[in-house]
């Protein structure tokens, strides 16, 4: 990966996955003098503390004024600095969604949106800080790269990629630590391209951000307990998504459940299902996610059990999906 | 930079040049925002036609002066200017707003030379400015950001948010100007939403006032020159009391024309106002010239 510093799993489950990225960004400030750092009075929750230590004079903090803060960073970008800019999911997204657009993306502005405390994982702050709409945005923004990152080791990897490639960027990270999905750094990340994290015949879990671990796990278990061999992709780019891994996944397994913290309208689930119906290509098909409904308050890993975007969840789901009998089925009035 | 006679009657010259263009087009186009773009016409021809250091050969020159048109809609003047700066084809005016034209109702800086932002959306170019401004800092520049906002618009709360900012990070190299014409598109500004007190609302966010008359040359050159010689931690506002649909008399003051369409015999009328305006202006300056 480009700039050397690698993570390992050590490291990820001894730092969060914002502190991570905080680390990140000092590597790239250290390397490169365009590269500024802006906040909305969130410089510690967004763990970029460390970047202002160290380059005071290249860290802005605007207070609790978000659409001034992403209106800024587009001015810095268009006079040549790379600005990152770190607040809430929630607030990235829809409080400066007009600026995310016009400024950002419309200019077509070389800024890098860090969109932290994603979907439920600040969990007990409740619906006004929970962000499971935002994909559904911003996902919708021309000249926008979205990625949801699986753990901290992939964070690092997203901002190195968005760093080394020109135009906005919306990474959307958790609060607090993500379960270790990957050992290290060195496991072929590329941007728009799905890793395979099992292989499997069965049927395919395209899965996001924290939820992709927890695809894991139950890949694991149901191969244990059930014999069923389950392919799980990270899909980590969530726009552009990667077309190929999922009619792949339709031809292979003709089975597939997209997992995502976020409601089932608008994110993961709707772009594998875009392809799919796009592509004409029939396929038993699920969304977990959360189903169109606020998310209780809890901790992250309990809105994630209730909602059933967990390891239990998806095995559920998993089994209820292979009992789906779709090819050969000419009745259609259990369906229509 | 003091205003010489000869600077003062070629900028009076220029000015009407670039309303009658701004007709032009807006009859070309069949209508557009040409009580705004009349208003502001005055600041935006002063700051290119004597302030802004810019290379119409390098339009993307690092040093360059930078100018935020936040009022984004007064594209239908902004454009002229910059066409016949230099920067663009003149002939793409008469396309403005026609289907796949690449100069519409707001102009996109990918498209249209010159530009430094699409505007568009109200409220935005301050923190753009800001941005611009904070960026020279970083960058040991030592270029200006003039950013250009309507009154109406100073109704967007992040205005203030980059207020704010520009005031607590002393970003005196960003000089800035309300278009305060009173009027926006259902109404006069004070009985859409009070602006006033307006000039007290800025000093509270830290920045020094200057009003003035804002279509008024000298006085705008006065005022730039103040805040260009501004050595105080303050960003400098210049509140500039314009008439909306300045020039053109049965415009003048009246909110409907926010956005108006021109027919032939308006359009000619429209012609004769601007004829009599710009006599006006020349017998004021050889009355007042030093």
């Amino acid at each position: 990966m480009a700039g050397g510093l690698t993570y390992t799993a050590v490291d990820s489950t001894s730092l969060s996955t914002a502190e991570i990225y905080g680390q990140a960004l000092v590597q790239l400030g250290e390397q490169h003098p365009e590269v500024v750092a802006l906040t909305a009075d969130l410089a510690k929750s967004t763990k970029i503390g460390e970047f202002q230590k160290k380059f005071p004079d290249r860290f802005f903090n605007v207070g609790i004024a978000e659409q001034n803060m992403f209106g800024v960073a587009a001015g810095m970008a268009r006079a040549g600095l790379v600005p990152f800019l770190s607040t809430f999911s929630q607030f990235a997204s829809f409080r400066s969604g007009d600026q995310l657009h016009t400024d950002l993306c419309y200019q077509n502005v070389n800024a890098k949106v860090i969109a932290t405390h994603s979907g439920t994982s600040f969990g007990q702050a409740g619906s006004t800080h929970h962000a499971i709409c935002d994909l559904a945005l911003v996902r919708s923004i021309p000249n926008l790269t979205v990625i949801c990152p699986a753990d901290g080791v992939e964070t690092f990897n997203a901002v190195m990629a968005a760093y080394n490639t020109p135009g906005p960027f919306y990474i959307r990270i958790n609060r607090g630590f993500d379960r270790v999905l990957y050992k290290d750094t060195e496991y072929g990340f590329e941007l728009g391209k799905a890793v395979t994290v099992h292989e499997g015949t069965d049927i395919t879990v395209i899965a996001t951000g924290s939820c992709v671990f927890q695809a894991y796990q139950a890949a694991e278990f149901l191969d244990k307990n059930d014999g069923l061999k389950v392919r799980v992709l990270d899909m980590h780019t969530i726009k552009p998504i990667d077309k190929e891994a999922i009619l792949k996944a339709v031809m292979d397994t003709r089975r597939i459940i997209t997992v995502e913290d976020h409601n089932i309208i608008g994110g993961l689930g709707s772009a594998v299902a875009e392809v799919m119906c796009e592509a004409g290509k029939g396929c038993a098909f699920k969304r977990l996610g959360h189903p169109d409904q606020f998310a209780p308050i809890g901790l992250h890993e309990d809105i994630m059990s209730i909602v059933g975007i967990d390891c239990n969840g998806i095995i559920n789901a998993v089994r209820d999906t292979m009992k789906m009998d779709f090819e050969e089925d000419d009745n259609w009035d259990d369906e229509v | 930079m003091p205003l010489s006679k000869a600077e003062w009657l070629a900028l009076e010259k220029k000015a009407d040049q670039l309303r009658r263009l701004t007709l032009d087009t807006t009859h070309w186009a069949g209508s557009g925002h040409i009580g705004g773009g009349m208003s502001a016409l005055d600041v935006m021809t002063v700051l290119y036609h004597k302030y802004m250091k810019i290379d119409v050969k390098n339009p993307q020159w690092e040093d360059r002066d930078r100018f935020i048109l936040s009022k984004g809609h007064v594209a239908i003047a902004y454009a002229p200017l910059l066409c016949d700066y230099g920067f663009n084809d003149p002939e793409m005016l008469k396309t403005f707003n026609l289907t796949n034209s690449k100069m519409g109702m707001h102009l996109d800086s990918n498209k249209i030379v010159g530009v430094d932002a699409s505007t568009g959306s109200l409220g935005h170019g301050m923190s753009i400015a800001v941005g611009t401004a904070l960026a020279a800092r970083v960058r040991g520049k030592d270029y200006k950001t003039y950013v250009l906002l309507g009154d109406g618009e100073c109704d967007e709360g992040s205005n203030w948010e980059a207020a704010m900012t520009a005031a607590h990070y002393k970003v005196t190299n960003m000089i800035s100007f309300v278009d305060r014409n009173r009027c926006m598109i259902d109404g006069k500004t004070e009985d859409v939403m009070k602006l006033e007190p307006f000039a007290d609302k800025w000093r509270a966010f830290g920045f020094i006032v200057k009003e003035i008359d804002g279509n008024n040359i000298k006085e705008i050159c006065e005022a730039i020159d103040f805040a260009l010689e501004n050595k105080t931690d303050s960003p400098v506002m210049i509140i500039c009391n314009t008439k909306k649909g300045c020039g053109i008399d049965f415009m003048e003051d009246d909110y409907t024309w926010h956005y108006g369409s021109l027919d032939d015999d308006t359009y000619e009328k429209a012609k004769v106002c601007l004829q009599k305006t710009y006599e006006k202006r020349i017998a004021r300056v050889e009355k007042e010239a030093e």
